[in-house]
């Protein structure tokens, strides 16, 4: 059963197994152990970008492809959600037709992206994708009356996933069960199912193709596989798991916009997730993202109590000050690059390798 | 049936400004190993990813079974059972030895999928492959490595094998049990082209020869008649067998 689970692909490594564990269950019970509202935000964005980030290294650890362009079908999902309430209403019909007009574009853009540029080296493949993503983030700016500009679209889910709803008015351990929990549990089990398929495929005929085509083209070609046919299957997969993790942010945040969801900023996220992860391993995904995100919202907070505490000593203090936390963001970055350089899932293999 | 199972004729390859091939006529019997012998830079690789259409012939014929496959495409090639096995351990790396395989095994989606007796057979041939089956290819020596990309090559019955310099770098002892292994595949009626520089090798195993030189083919015949002729040697390939 959980070898069919997790396409026979296991951790291959005791820590690994306890730190994956340890992640699934935190995220599962979040909730109810931690349930305040920050808590709860932290816990959803990391669903979010383990399905991007995921999806991105189904592209760039597995097939050897680097696209920019990612974060524009991340901001499809979003915008195909965001659009579609604002127009259709609050209901499940707005979030089923936003999700499958997202999914087309994304497939049609990511087919079109794929054939015309899959074929040239991969620097120009990743510039065309660099250009083709500012174009679209300018696009969606300009659309205002469509996508409501650099304001974004604030918008109303169905009643059962808004916070104003309640299954019980008795709490369940200590925790109101209301349409905010509802709506973390969908986040949260479609991320699981998402990261399952993915792992389904890397691990498949198909994703031994795209390692092979990864490591030497030429050698898979002469083997008798169509290159370009894969390197494109590849990208438009990538881009249809991207659409559907912009379309749970939107789901968790009832708001879109330009910076929330198609910024530089996110590619440049994705990027280090993969890296202190692992690229070419689906569950670095989960572990950098747990780790990044968790960084990324508690760094703050880390070093206002450090700061505080070393206030005695003035340099060390302004040393932790809190709006220092970028510095020590890439500080943590460099240490993660330096003593992981194949990323916590690869290093942490490796060393099982060895014993 | 044609005598030939594959027939190039006047084959020119360019390969962006350069000239590579210049008109090569080759022909390669059913069911022999077909040495393609010659200096470095003569054209041997050239020719066989010409044959592969890994390159593209811009002037000439090539003749599969009878069929012309000049214009097709090397996965279109490969699907006609024609296996190419690279230069310098053409494996991949980062799969195991058993996902390295499976990828040349189309018809199998996993290891209980695979034709056991054949498999049998290969690793009877090439036993490293059988000893590191869950092994990273790439942790594989050198010798192992041209085992498994040879053993790759023959993981489901092919009509024609393309193999090119398969003792290049490799020990005496490893070439000798490569050897060996060629001469169990001859044996099982595949035909072959075989790129090699190592004479020895050549004389153990060749049915026919091909000499190239300068992008053509300047001798053609048995490989017997030519370890015979000494002097013949020497003017083709500068050296005595």
């Amino acid at each position: 059963m959980l070898t069919r689970l997790l396409s026979n692909d296991f951790p291959r490594n005791r820590i690994l197994a306890v730190v994956l564990v340890g992640l699934l269950l935190a995220l599962a019970f979040m909730p109810f152990i931690f349930p305040g509202v920050k808590a709860l935000n932290v816990a959803a964005k990391i669903l979010v970008f383990v399905v991007l980030v995921a999806s991105f290294d189904l592209l760039l650890g597995y097939t050897g492809i680097v696209s920019f362009a990612h974060t524009m079908f991340f901001g499809i999902g979003a915008y195909g959600i965001a659009i579609a309430s604002t127009r259709m209403g609050p209901g499940w019909p707005a979030i089923a037709t936003g999700l499958a007009a997202a999914l087309a574009l994304s497939f049609v853009l990511a087919l079109l992206v794929g054939l015309f540029s899959l074929r040239v080296r991969a620097i120009f493949f990743s510039m065309i994708t660099l250009a083709v993503a500012a174009a679209f983030q300018t696009l969606a700016s300009q659309l205002s009356e469509v996508t409501g500009g650099e304001d974004g679209l604030t918008f109303k889910m169905p009643e059962v996933l808004s916070p104003g709803y309640q299954m019980s008015e008795t709490p369940f351990l200590g925790v109101m069960l209301d349409g905010r929990l509802i709506c973390y549990y969908l986040l949260f089990f479609t991320a699981l199912a998402l990261l399952l398929a993915m792992l389904r495929i890397v691990n498949s005929p198909f994703g031994r193709v795209l390692q092979a085509i990864r490591e030497n083209e030429f050698r898979a070609e002469a083997i008798g596989y169509r290159v370009v046919v894969y390197r494109t299957t590849s990208s438009i997969l990538s881009a249809l798991f991207a659409t559907v993790a912009g379309a749970m942010l939107a789901i968790w945040l009832r708001y879109n916009g330009p910076d929330t969801s198609l910024s530089f900023e996110i590619m440049l996220d994705v990027l280090l997730i993969v890296v202190i992860g692992g690229m070419g391993t689906i569950y670095g995904a989960a572990i950098g993202s747990g780790v990044f995100v968790i960084a990324q919202s508690y760094l703050q907070d880390l070093l206002r109590l450090g700061s505080d505490t070393a206030s005695g000593l003035p340099w060390l203090s302004a040393l932790l000050s809190p709006d220092r936390w970028l510095l020590w963001l890439g500080l943590l970055f460099v240490l993660s690059v330096y003593y992981f350089p194949t990323g916590v899932v690869g290093r942490l293999r490796a060393m099982r390798q060895r014993a | 049936m044609k005598a030939n199972l594959l027939e190039l004729s006047g084959v020119h390859t360019h390969i962006g400004a350069y000239h590579i091939l210049h008109g090569v006529d080759l022909s390669v019997p059913r069911g022999k190993l077909t040495m393609l012998l010659g200096r470095n830079g003569a054209g041997k690789t050239t020719t066989l990813r010409t044959i592969m259409g890994l390159w593209r012939a811009s002037q000439g014929a090539i003749a599969f079974n009878g069929r012309d496959i000049t214009s097709l495409a090397t996965p279109e090639i490969a699907s006609m059972n024609v296996a190419y096995v690279p230069e310098s351990m053409g494996i991949f790396a980062d799969l195991t030895v058993q996902e390295n395989m499976l990828l040349a095994a189309r018809s199998a989606r996993n290891a209980a999928q695979m034709d056991e007796a054949r498999l049998k057979w290969i690793f009877s041939l090439f036993p490293a492959v059988e000893k590191f089956w869950n092994h990273p290819a790439g942790k594989l020596s050198g010798g192992q490595k041209q085992m498994l990309a040879v053993a790759r090559a023959i993981v489901e019955p092919r009509e024609l094998l393309l193999i090119d310099e398969p003792s290049k770098g490799l020990a005496p002892a490893i070439i000798n049990n490569m050897i060996d292994a060629f001469a169990q595949l001859k044996a099982s009626g595949v035909t072959i082209l075989l790129v090699e520089q190592n004479i020895n090798f050549a004389k153990r195993l060749g049915d026919s020869v091909a000499v190239m030189d300068n992008g053509v083919v300047v001798h053609a015949g048995s490989m017997k008649e030519l370890a015979e002729d000494g002097a013949l040697q020497h003017s083709l390939l500068g050296l005595a067998i």
